[in-house]
């Protein structure tokens, strides 16, 4: 997609309209229809949302997103729109209302032009979990996009938008992001509202913005982020400022060393090591620091988040919307039959694991115990913030692997979100930015991570890698 | 063997908060199915709790009123299990950090006050409503589905089921007063559980405890209770033991049937809810509760026997519902004497409202008026039977009591002059029977009055004519 200030520059002249620009979009997902990013398109109701901007605009608003291209994740609600967050279970349910992000960024001007493509419920690191079937990698279509939010990734790479809206709780915005080569923000949590967004780990989701550069992503994320009376967790935080210069000179850059041992595929530390190094030449304070418990993330993850889904996706019954089984003589086996029949192997996967760490016995033992471990997880970021300003570190351990890869060994599935799991747990900010390309033109990517509410100083620091330190797309 | 029962109630009281626990849906009875329903107590993919703030203020009333102690903190926790009327999967409730712990409750049973102490209250969301259809379908409304709930748990303070529906009373007058519930049973506002078990009365040793649910009214509270000591007794002086399970109470054929394994097996798999911020309670909003409670009911009833005269079997009715205690008050406060106003209330008024299946807030005359009346029976212008027609026909015209009497030239007949006459005449007319008086049967004075009050057209002062009768015919002895 042409670049968003170029397009309002072009609308502000009198050039091209939101409808034109829409329709673009809808074209382009139209011929890009092999990559499977995108699920779901209504031409129709797209293009009276851009004719309706356009009056908006014509009567003299100023509409702060107007001719922006949006696609939405299917796991968040809007109005009259199919979701089905990828799985059989919700069958062809329409969602009565919107998501307080979706709405917010369509009264800014943004126009959504399509839903994208994703693992079951949030649950994969691939989107190879999805009743549609996998999404593929723009840069290499034997390839995943990534996952949860691969659909979301793989569509602003290829041009299909300008931003996407992803979800993110262990890794599911940065790690595509970093697959495809996009920027990936998952913002800290309470920054934007969770109403509308099919909860999978309510203490740890967040909806995300994937984009094509930082000026982009920081006007969508100030469009929808903030307190929402909708969404208890919502928090009330200053937004970043739009203007994205820094001082690098003094920026203390964190390096935490149990980011960078072994299992780190050879390309990715080659180009974070030169991006360390040239960090340094102009002027910023790299330095090595430690975070101990990073290796207890994963486990307290699983337990935290597969707990909070068992319990979330009850209400996925086949009882009042979505998927009912065809043939059932009890109550039970409603039950049994739609959710067996509607959920795909992985989410009953972590239905069972997560039922299981809730079950009497053993709630304190799994829960609780891997509450107090996040908590210590929390704590010790917050505590390296002190002497740092931001962290660097890859996103992920190995650029986007081959479609059917990991689909035999959950848990190797699961080791990819090694580096994007602390982050969640600590509610901290993170940002998944483009630093280079494998041999084989595969993504790579580092991640910044920042102290609440840090999102600003994470995409001024993001821009000016962008503009200095020589690696770009 | 006598032994002791041991009883604890477990009571959910819906609170009369304008809209639900979580979201702004309203909470009337009655409405049309699924009229009262929003994406958010219908448990849609993507929607969120919000504490409704009103309810934890009415429960903090009741904590207060109990003497409970508040936690400054408390939390939500997710009580998971399938069924249909709950839509989510889970029920919105507490555990571990509840609202409130402590307390007691005090009544009146037998004569005697009780007390009987609290265990906890706490908040939670109540489920939708099934009806199960003969034809092995079920209907489900979630129009209840998210009101906002308080549950009381008493300790096993209880020793009879006689004395467990006197707390269950005295629970239901202490929440309607309070404002917090209509405690309306047949409505569904209270719903009760009991866990009973027997005490032997010789080794003091404490039996295992069974579950009665399903009790929806007082009565069947009772009989439950009833049924279930009477069965563990009979098990134990069998030489069986007393199983732990739950059993489900059947009115229509009086007794108690064990649910399923299946059923009433259920590991909650409680934890803290993730979607809900930390409850706390400011001392501020606390004091500003505090200041603001009712007077409690039992201690409304005592005043009333200290400051009105009136008597406590009359003052235990006036005080069981608010609306009555408060109108009885305003009565006084416009001129009634509290002696007739009481009896004005208790006869005349009870009987019409129910009568006409009507509350205290609804019935047509206002204070004033009813004081009206109550200030010409302390004026010996009306007898009781005269109030009684008056009354009614201030319901039928609307107008009030002493436009009536005005109307009807009622005044009160008790000047002697106007008397003697008459009281002559009755006697004069009746000899044998005055005769049958003076040789002992007393009781004939009701034949003369009856006589008079005709002759006299039902006025009169009744005191008057009365003590003129006896003396006429102390009279006649000679």
């Amino acid at each position: 997609m042409r670049a968003l200030r170029e397009v309002q520059e072009d609308l502000r002249g009198g050039r091209t309209t939101v409808a034109a620009v829409a329709q673009m979009a809808l074209d382009r997902i139209a011929a890009a229809a092999q990559l499977n990013a995108v699920v779901c398109a209504r031409p129709e109701a797209t293009l009276s949302d851009a004719a309706s901007v356009d009056a908006h605009r014509q009567a003299g608003e100023t509409l702060p997103l107007a001719g922006l291209t949006l696609i939405v994740k299917d796991n968040i609600a809007q109005q009259g729109w199919p979701l089905t967050c990828a799985s059989r279970i919700l069958g062809d349910f329409i969602s009565p209302y919107d998501a307080t992000a979706v709405q917010r960024l369509r009264d800014a001007g943004a126009v959504v032009v399509g839903r994208a493509n994703m693992d079951e419920f949030g649950m994969g690191s691939s989107t190879e979990f999805s009743r549609f079937g996998s999404a593929r990698n723009p840069h290499d279509p034997t390839r995943v996009a990534g996952g949860s939010s691969g659909g979301s990734a793989a569509a602003v790479a290829a041009g299909l938008c300008h931003a996407a809206l992803g979800t993110d709780t262990g890794g599911s915005v940065r790690q595509p992001a970093a697959f495809c080569g996009v920027y990936g923000l998952k913002p800290t949590y309470g920054r934007v509202s969770r109403y509308g967004l099919v909860a999978f780990a309510s203490s740890l989701d967040q909806i995300g913005v994937l984009a094509g550069c930082p000026e982009e992503l920081l006007a969508v994320f100030r469009a929808m982020a903030g307190k929402d009376p909708r969404d208890e967790t919502s928090e009330e935080a200053p937004l970043p400022d739009d203007d994205l210069s820094i001082n690098l000179s003094g920026l203390k850059i964190g390096l935490p060393r149990e980011y960078y041992g072994e299992g780190l595929s050879p390309e990715i530390r080659r180009d974070i090591e030169r991006l360390q190094e040239r960090l340094r030449s102009l002027g910023a304070d790299v330095k090595e620091i430690s975070l101990s418990h990073t290796r207890y993330a994963i486990p307290a993850y699983y337990i935290v988040a597969n707990a909070e889904a068992s319990s979330n996706l009850a209400r996925y019954d086949g009882v009042r919307y979505g998927r009912r089984a065809a043939q059932y003589e009890t109550l039970e086996q409603l039950y049994v039959r739609s959710r067996s029949e509607g959920f795909g192997d992985e989410v009953k996967r972590r239905i069972m694991l997560g039922t299981y760490a809730l079950s009497a016995g053993y709630y304190e033992a799994y829960y609780a115990r891997a509450q107090k471990v996040r908590r210590l997880i929390r704590d010790e970021f917050l505590a390296a913030f002190a002497d740092v300003d931001v962290m660097l570190t890859p996103t992920t351990p190995m650029p986007a692997f081959k479609l059917g890869e990991k689909l035999d060994d959950p848990l190797a599935m699961y080791l990819s979100d090694v580096f994007t799991t602390p982050a969640s747990l600590a509610g901290i900010p993170a940002l998944s930015i483009p630093i280079g390309k494998t041999a084989e033109g595969l993504p790579i990517a580092a991640q910044l991570l920042g102290p609440h509410f840090s999102e600003g100083l994470l995409l001024k620091t993001a821009k000016y890698i962008e503009l200095n330190c020589g690696f770009g797309q | 063997m006598n032994y002791i029962p041991v009883i604890g109630l477990e009571v959910h009281a819906q609170l009369s908060t304008r809209s639900k626990a979580f979201c702004s849906c309203a909470t009337d009875y009655g409405a049309p199915p699924n009229s009262q329903t929003c994406p958010i107590c219908q448990g849609m993919p993507g929607v969120l709790p919000v504490l409704n703030r009103e309810m934890a203020g009415l429960a903090m009333r009741l904590a207060l009123a109990v003497g409970s102690k508040i936690r400054r903190v408390s939390q939500f926790a997710r009580k998971n299990y399938f069924y249909p009327d709950l839509p989510k999967g889970y029920q919105i409730s507490q555990y571990d950090q509840p609202l409130a712990e402590g307390g007691a409750l005090e009544f009146d049973h037998d004569g005697a006050e009780k007390s009987v102490r609290i265990r906890r209250i706490h908040l939670e969301e109540d489920a939708g409503k099934s009806f199960h259809l003969d034809a092995g379908s079920t209907l489900v409304d979630l129009n209840r589905c998210g009101v906002p709930l308080v549950e009381i748990v008493s300790e096993p303070d209880l020793t009879s089921p006689q004395e467990a529906r006197a707390y269950l009373n005295g629970l239901k007058r202490l929440l309607e007063h309070l404002q917090i519930c209509s405690g309306d049973m047949e409505k569904g506002a209270l719903r009760c559980d009991a866990n009973v078990s027997l005490q032997d009365p010789a080794s003091g040793e404490f039996g295992t405890a069974t579950e009665v649910k399903n009790l929806n009214s007082f009565r069947s509270v009772q009989r439950a209770l009833e049924y279930e000591v009477f069965r563990q007794a009979a098990v134990l002086t069998a030489g069986g033991k007393v199983v732990r399970e739950t059993l489900l109470w059947d009115e229509a054929a009086d007794e108690a049937r064990p649910m399923r394994r299946k059923e009433a097996a259920h590991d909650y798999r409680y934890f803290p809810e993730p979607d809900l911020v930390l409850l706390e309670i400011c001392e501020a909003r606390l004091e500003e509760v505090r200041a603001n409670l009712p007077e409690l009911p039992r201690r409304r009833a005592k005043r009333f026997v200290r400051q009105y005269g009136i008597h406590p079997a009359q003052a235990e009715i006036l005080c069981d519902q608010a609306g009555l205690a408060d109108y009885y008050e305003a009565v006084i406060a416009a001129g009634g004497s509290a002696l007739h106003s009481a009896n004005l209330m208790l006869v005349d008024v009870l009987r019409h409202l129910k009568e006409r299946g009507i509350s205290i807030e609804e019935f047509a005359l206002s204070p004033p008026m009813l004081a009206g009346l109550a200030k010409l029976m302390g004026e010996g212008i009306l007898s009781a039977g005269l109030a009684r027609e008056v009354f009614q026909e201030m319901l039928t015209t609307g107008h009030d009591a002493a436009q009536i009497v005005q109307r009807r030239g009622i005044s009160l007949v008790g000047d002697e002059d106007a008397i003697l006459p008459l009281i002559g005449q009755v006697l004069d007319e009746n000899p044998s029977e005055v005769a049958r008086y003076l040789s002992g049967e007393t009781k004939l004075s009701r034949f003369f009055m009856g006589r008079l009050m005709k002759l006299m057209g039902g006025q009169g002062d009744p005191a008057k004519i009365s003590l003129l009768l006896d003396r006429e015919l102390q009279k006649r002895k000679a």
